[in-house]
């Protein structure tokens, strides 16, 4: 084994993921169907969501809920996060019912079990970062939540400061990390074969 | 739209009906997407098999 670190990382790479698994330009015949495609449509989506986070960012508060091109931004944000979860959810049930876990898959699984669990998260923080009554409503009744698990002393759904922090900055980072995390898993092992599929190419 | 939603109330399951429509629009999308034809699939076949 090499004593550099570096070689020792490349060499990891070259041998779990060789480029033409990185980037394929071609999949085997069962990715021939549109359950696979759920999973992309969910980054898709989150594009959306970081693009239009992004501008809201930007211009800040007054602006998304005052003038007509900030309320488009702020709805494109919003039913961009409706379209996220959905496919994300759609793109869970075809994985449960596949199996996806098989074959040495349960990393990629457990990495889209912290997504789903971190985009709520994210949710969340946005829905309390909303600056309206809405927010102010959802906070106020959140804060008990938080008091009885033990969590409302560091984690302070009253604070704007530390909920729309949380919300543009930790937490996207967090489920971006965690996105490229899973698609590099589901490029290393490749796509989960179907239930009796090794069984029916040996019949 | 500025007032409340309805609710379905069913023993135990409570619900509120735009929830209930937006499952029951995923249940047809899933549905769809297992019986619907996928573009060129046609000519991976024996690619895939080997």
């Amino acid at each position: 084994m090499s004593e550099s670190w570096t070689i020792r990382v490349r060499e990891y790479m070259e041998r779990r993921l060789p480029s033409a698994n990185l980037l394929p330009d071609r999949q085997p015949y069962y990715v021939g169907s549109w359950v696979y495609v759920f999973g992309v449509v969910t980054i898709a989506a989150l594009v959306w969501v970081v693009v239009s986070g992004m501008v809201l960012a930007f211009f800040g508060p007054q602006w998304w809920h005052e003038t007509a091109i900030g309320r488009f931004f702020n709805s494109l944000h919003f039913w961009s996060v409706q379209m996220f979860f959905v496919f994300m959810v759609l793109h869970l049930w075809g994985q449960y019912f596949a199996a996806g876990w098989r074959d040495g898959r349960a990393k990629t699984w457990m990495a889209g079990v912290l997504i789903f669990l971190v985009s709520i998260v994210a949710a969340f923080t946005g829905y309390v970062s909303q600056q309206n009554f809405d927010s102010q409503w959802i906070a106020v009744n959140a804060k008990d939540a938080m008091n009885s698990v033990g969590a409302g002393s560091f984690f302070n759904v009253l604070n704007f400061g530390q909920m729309y922090g949380l919300h543009v900055v930790l937490i996207p980072l967090a489920v971006l990390f965690l996105v490229a995390l899973h698609v590099v898993l589901v490029r290393m092992k490749g796509v989960v074969k179907p239930i009796g599929w090794r069984e029916a190419e040996e019949a | 739209m500025d007032s409340p939603a309805g609710y379905l109330h069913l023993g135990i399951i409570l619900i509120s009906y735009p929830n209930l429509i937006v499952i029951g629009l995923m249940i047809v999308v899933f549905a769809i997407a297992l019986v619907a034809p996928f573009h060129g699939v046609g000519g991976e076949r024996r690619e895939g098999r080997r």
